[in-house]
């Protein structure tokens, strides 16, 4: 469903992504994870365009991404994407920052909009916010209503970007069990995250990314069980060592 | 100040009032027609199209280098030639006054816009909205609420500021205040009251303004 080949991004003469090459299928789990830097954050991005890249092509369904004549915001409200730092709109209630997408890019009404925006708050649990503003939510509850806003749109792919690094501890669980979840149902997810308790319960595939570079693209198991790489392991043993 | 004679002032209110209507109407329409202005070449400026971002700063930086009643005068000679009509003072003062605090409130409202994290623009152009309803929904909402402060301080010194319109004879409040107060030799009464109408009104406004500075987060 996502396919990325031979991306290469430049900020100037700094190389931040250096021929990426993978893909997500339709219903799978990618865990991208790697030093602080590398650049996973700017692959993420260029998923839905929100970055631009220099070479390599990016396809999402029959959608060339990287073509300067895409509707990138047609592509944008088929896919979802969550923020390390949330990103609700403060100056709206909880509510309606699940609303607005709906209304004002997808066209649905308010009555329709609505009763889809309870429903995906029932669903993370924050039904009972649904009139409060983000800044009266903890981060976690503000996260869980970002992944709502995404999903709002009926999204083909959720994308996330360190979701839960911003979080005090007591509050990453439930932003992942919401995430579990998704990955049970189905949801194509490319999930930049260090929680490696969350990739090896639903990833599918695990990126290993430094400098740029996409070092390791494998099979959860292969990637636990013996990563390849030096750096990989490296890294692995530095997160998992305690 | 034994012989102070308030009854001038009483007398004459009808006429005053005229004149603080003009002066008010000045204010307000040059607050509203400067935000428009200012806000269309806030979003130029930093939207960085090429030709057209250099002239939103080149007329930015030619009005704030020049003196208001420099231009208030210009403008009151230019824009009858242009049109080809006379159009009284007060259309010319009105346009010279919004074409002076469109330069002002384009810099209060770029970097009230600028303030706002990169990241919630990001957000709004996640979910599909264009880059117009980004700015409409998301960044100017959040940046003017945060401008409230700034943008009365302007609107003061704005209503001060209209007392300029003299040099072409508009009778505004000052001037309606002058032209009695020669008439009836009656200027102190005359000058005193009008010091003390601008001190309250603006001392109210700074009052406000600093009420919701407080108010807001930081
Ligand atoms: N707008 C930018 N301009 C210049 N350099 C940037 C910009 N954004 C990110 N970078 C640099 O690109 C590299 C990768 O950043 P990022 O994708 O955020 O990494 P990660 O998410 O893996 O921590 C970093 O070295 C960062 O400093
Ligand atoms: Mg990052």
């Amino acid at each position: 469903m996502i396919l990325m080949e031979n991306v290469s991004k430049w900020y100037g003469s700094f190389q931040v992504l250096n021929g990426c090459t993978t893909s997500v299928s339709k219903g799978e789990v990618v865990v991208v994870c790697g030093p602080s830097g590398s650049g996973k954050s700017t692959l993420i991005k260029t998923v839905n365009g929100l970055e631009t890249i220099q070479e390599g092509k990016i396809t999402v369904e029959e959608t060339i991404v990287s073509n300067r004549k895409t509707n990138l915001n047609q592509l944008r409200s088929r896919i979802g994407m969550v923020f390390q730092n949330f990103e609700l709109f403060p100056h709206m209630s909880v509510l309606e920052n699940v609303k607005l997408g709906q209304m004002k890019v997808l066209g649905r009404a308010d009555s329709e909009s609505e009763n889809k925006a309870k429903l995906l708050l029932d669903r993370v649990g924050l039904a009972d916010h649904a009139a409060k503003f983000p800044s009266q939510l903890s981060g976690g509850q503000q996260q869980r209503v970002a992944i709502a806003r995404g999903l709002a749109m009926d999204p083909i792919a959720m994308l996330f970007d360190e979701p839960t690094s911003a979080l005090d501890p007591e509050m990453i669980n439930d932003v992942l069990d919401v995430m579990v979840e998704l990955a049970n149902d189905g949801m194509t997810m490319m999930v930049v995250t260090h929680e490696m308790g969350f990739a090896k319960k639903v990833a599918d595939r695990v990126v290993f990314m430094d400098e740029g570079k996409i070092i390791e693209d494998a099979t959860k198991d292969d990637f636990f069980g013996s990563p390849r790489s030096d750096r990989a392991q490296q890294f692995l043993s530095k997160i998992l060592s305690y | 100040m034994g012989d102070f004679d308030f009854a001038i002032i009483y007398n004459n209110l009808p006429f005053l009032l005229e004149g603080m209507k003009t002066t008010l109407l000045l204010t307000v329409a040059a607050i509203f027609g400067g935000i428009v202005i200012g806000t269309v070449l806030a979003m130029i400026r930093l939207a960085n199209i090429p030709v057209l971002s250099w002239v939103a700063a080149a007329y930015v930086n030619f009005f704030r280098s020049l003196p208001l009643i420099l231009v208030i005068f210009w403008l009151y000679f230019l824009v009858p030639l242009i049109l080809g009509r006379p159009v009284g003072a007060f259309a010319s003062v009105l346009v010279a006054f919004v074409l002076f605090e469109a330069a002002y409130y384009s810099e209060i409202i770029r970097a009230g816009i600028s303030s706002i994290r990169s990241g919630q623009a990001a957000a709004a152009r996640a979910i599909g909205m264009t880059y117009s309803q980004t700015m409409r929904f998301i960044v100017l909402p959040q940046a003017f609420k945060a401008m409230i402060p700034v943008l009365l301080t302007q609107a003061i010194i704005l209503f001060q500021d209209t007392s300029l319109v003299y040099v072409v004879g508009l009778k505004d409040f000052l001037v309606s205040a002058e032209l009695i107060a020669n008439r009836d030799q009656k200027l102190i009464e005359m000058f005193v009251f009008v010091a003390v109408v601008y001190f309250t009104i603006c001392f109210a406004g700074s009052m406000i303004a600093s009420r919701i500075q407080r108010k807001l987060p930081v």
